[in-house]
């Protein structure tokens, strides 16, 4: 990446506690995001993907959680920040767009209260204004007859609908950032599709930063610039969206990228994958308050060519060939052979 | 709107019909003989029979009944046996000191459920919290009378504050109405209270683990903002039900509360009507009070559909 990084988190820590002890949730989670760049946060539920954007913005409540290391935005440590300040942060420094819009909209406020209060609090607009703009905003979103729509209430919209209404709320006071945590995962796929390019399209008309956190490598694939793949609160590999779909280094990605289903006719010579030859990664991930020494993949993984995955935690170094600022990296002790992918 | 508006009050309508049957029907079940008891001592079989004769208690009970619905719809529901003054005019006479009572209550019960529920569901498990539960404990476990009765030895007796019974017509006497008022309306608050503020509680408990009060503190909004216009609003619509009850039921007369205070109340009206088989009475009370829950029923319903759009379609 070229461009000065807008926000980059380095070693996050997050812990939380329960009553059977400590949760090691997020384990030293390090990326950054320039402007303009979409870095997408891939892992299963569970592995921390949500919880380490979430505690950035302090809506991971502290007890019970704990949060160490550092993220640095716009020359403030997020982690550090009181929470006064970082109220200021959420909205137009950085915004969020949740997975489930039927529950993320509140079902007593009008689509059009939704829209301006924020902009009241953050950019001083008054009623009017902010309602002006909110008609903006829901235009840009693609919804139609905006005007009408903001006197809706969230139960008025399909679910499509109500997440382009969720991208305008975050959008409204211009954020340098926007997080999309699984924004498309309770959507139709064809809206999915939609608001994935939806997305894309407002990113390049007005330059933010994108972090998309998905547990589907197969929707950030055509707009991520950089993948970061994480099991049991780490990054496991991470680097440009190419490399990393073609060239897999970790067992753990090797089995997400299987595991996916490809469109296409195997039978005429077509690339695609018949859905009895998805491959599933045996077991679960780890229980974050009893994470297995070493490798947190290891017990899960089929490869473990090094006697040292089951005691040691291997680092995250760059792949052999790797050049560049941001490198192809990978967490294993051992190189893969490239993958025989048919 | 107003279809659902039509809808209710349609249902209402059906309901209040239903109750009707029901009320005369199981006065008319209880034993006893009104016009005996009315005599007392002084019977003689000429008067009886005049009396029953006057009454109509001699027609068919069907008869009996069309009667008095009719009457009833004209506002005409008869005449006490007792003191052979209309029944409406008895209730008349009583609604102003219920009416005081009940929402006296109702705002004193407000005013310590809303934010007493909603501190300790903001801390949950902190001492605010667990003084809380303890307070609204003893308000649902205490008797009312009990109550009652300390609060009068206190803050008349002792301290001298405010009268201890007895009720001033609020056109009579602003300031003395309000003087009579404080203490059972406070005393019966206070249980009612008790009971909203676990409610209160735990809605706005589970309306901050809403994912929309997470977008709402995403947008960067003032904690008060996110309290008060997203979790409280979305706290107050089961609670809005839960006042509703407590409102008809203390509308219907807190008869032990109204006797302690001497509060000449639409309960003691009851009681005495049911202690001398005063059967048109006490069917024009249970009617009103049926008609009462009826009300608050559908005001709360519309209330509902107010606070919570997606009611109201």
């Amino acid at each position: 990446m070229a461009a000065e990084p807008v926000l980059a988190v380095d070693d996050l820590r997050v812990t939380i506690a329960t009553r059977r002890g400590p949760a090691r949730v997020v384990n030293g989670v390090s990326w950054a995001v320039a402007p303009g760049e979409t870095l997408a946060v891939v892992g299963e539920s569970g592995s921390g993907k949500s919880v380490s954007v979430l505690s950035l913005l302090g809506l991971v409540p502290r007890p019970p959680a704990t949060v160490t290391g550092r993220a640095t935005f716009q020359g403030q440590d997020l982690v550090a920040l009181p929470e006064e300040a970082l109220r200021k942060v959420r909205g137009p420094g950085i915004a969020m767009v949740f997975q489930d819009p039927m529950t993320s909209l509140n079902p007593v406020l009008t689509v059009g209260r939704q829209l301006t209060e924020g902009m009241e609090v953050h950019l001083g607009l008054d009623r009017r204004a902010a309602t002006e703009r909110a008609a903006e905003l829901l235009d840009l979103v693609g919804i139609p007859s905006p005007r009408e729509r903001l006197a809706s209430y969230p139960h008025h919209l399909s679910g499509g609908m109500r997440q382009r209404v969720m991208i305008a709320v975050a959008l409204s006071c211009e954020p340098a950032v926007l997080i999309a945590d699984e924004a498309t995962t309770a959507l139709d796929v064809t809206i999915q599709a939609q608001i994935v390019e939806l997305i894309a399209e407002l990113q390049r008309e007005l330059g933010m930063a994108v972090v998309w956190i998905t547990h589907d490598l197969g929707v950030v694939a055509g707009i991520a610039d950089r993948v970061a793949v994480m099991y049991a609160g780490r990054i496991v590999e991470e680097g440009a969206v190419d490399d990393l779909y073609a060239d897999p280094r970790h067992p753990y990605t090797r089995g997400l990228l299987a595991s996916l289903p490809v469109l296409g006719d195997r039978a005429r010579g077509g690339e695609g994958r018949h859905p009895a030859d998805l491959a599933v990664i045996p077991g679960l991930p780890p229980d974050p308050v009893h994470l297995p020494p070493g490798c947190p993949f290891h017990p899960r993984c089929p490869v473990r060519a090094d006697e040292r995955c089951a005691t040691e935690e291997p680092p995250l170094r760059p792949v052999p060939g790797a050049r560049g600022p941001a490198p192809h990296r990978v967490a294993t002790f051992y190189d893969l052979p490239p993958e025989d992918r048919r | 709107m107003t279809r659902y508006l039509l809808r209710r009050v349609g249902q209402s309508v059906v309901v209040l019909f239903g109750v009707s049957v029901a009320v005369f029907s199981i006065i008319h079940l209880v034993p006893g003989d009104p016009v005996r008891l009315a005599l007392g001592t002084r019977f003689d079989q000429r008067t009886y029979d005049a009396l029953v004769a006057r009454a109509g208690l001699d027609d068919p009970v069907l008869v009996q009944y069309v009667n008095w619905l009719g009457n009833a719809l004209t506002g005409d529901l008869g005449v006490s046996f007792r003191s052979g003054r209309p029944v409406t005019e008895l209730i008349l006479e009583r609604l102003p000191a219920t009416l005081s009572l009940a929402f006296g209550a109702i705002v004193v019960a407000l005013l310590i459920a809303v934010p007493l529920g909603l501190v300790s569901a903001l801390r949950p498990r902190s001492a605010v919290d667990y003084v809380a539960t303890f307070v609204s404990q003893a308000g649902i476990s205490i008797p009312d009378f009990w109550l009652a009765i300390v609060a009068i030895l206190v803050f008349s007796l002792t301290l001298g504050w405010l009268p201890s019974s007895g009720y001033v017509g609020l056109t009579e006497d602003p300031v003395e109405w309000a003087r009579h008022l404080v203490l059972p309306a406070v005393v019966v608050g206070t249980v009612s209270g008790a009971v909203l503020t676990r409610f209160v509680r735990s809605s706005a408990l589970e309306a901050l683990g809403e994912d929309y009060t997470r977008t709402a503190r995403a947008k960067g909004l003032p904690r008060r903002v996110v309290i008060g216009r997203h979790v409280l609003r979305n706290a107050l619509v089961p609670v809005v039900t839960v006042t509703g009850i407590q409102l008809a039921y203390l509308l219907s007369g807190v008869v032990i509360v109204e006797v302690v205070f001497a509060w000449q109340g639409l309960g003691q009206l009851a009681l005495q009507a049911v202690e001398t088989r005063d059967y048109p009475l006490l069917q024009g009370a249970v009617l009103l009070f049926a008609v009462f829950f009826l009300v608050v029923n559908l005001v709360v319903d519309l209330l509902y559909a107010v606070v919570d759009p997606r009611i109201s379609r």
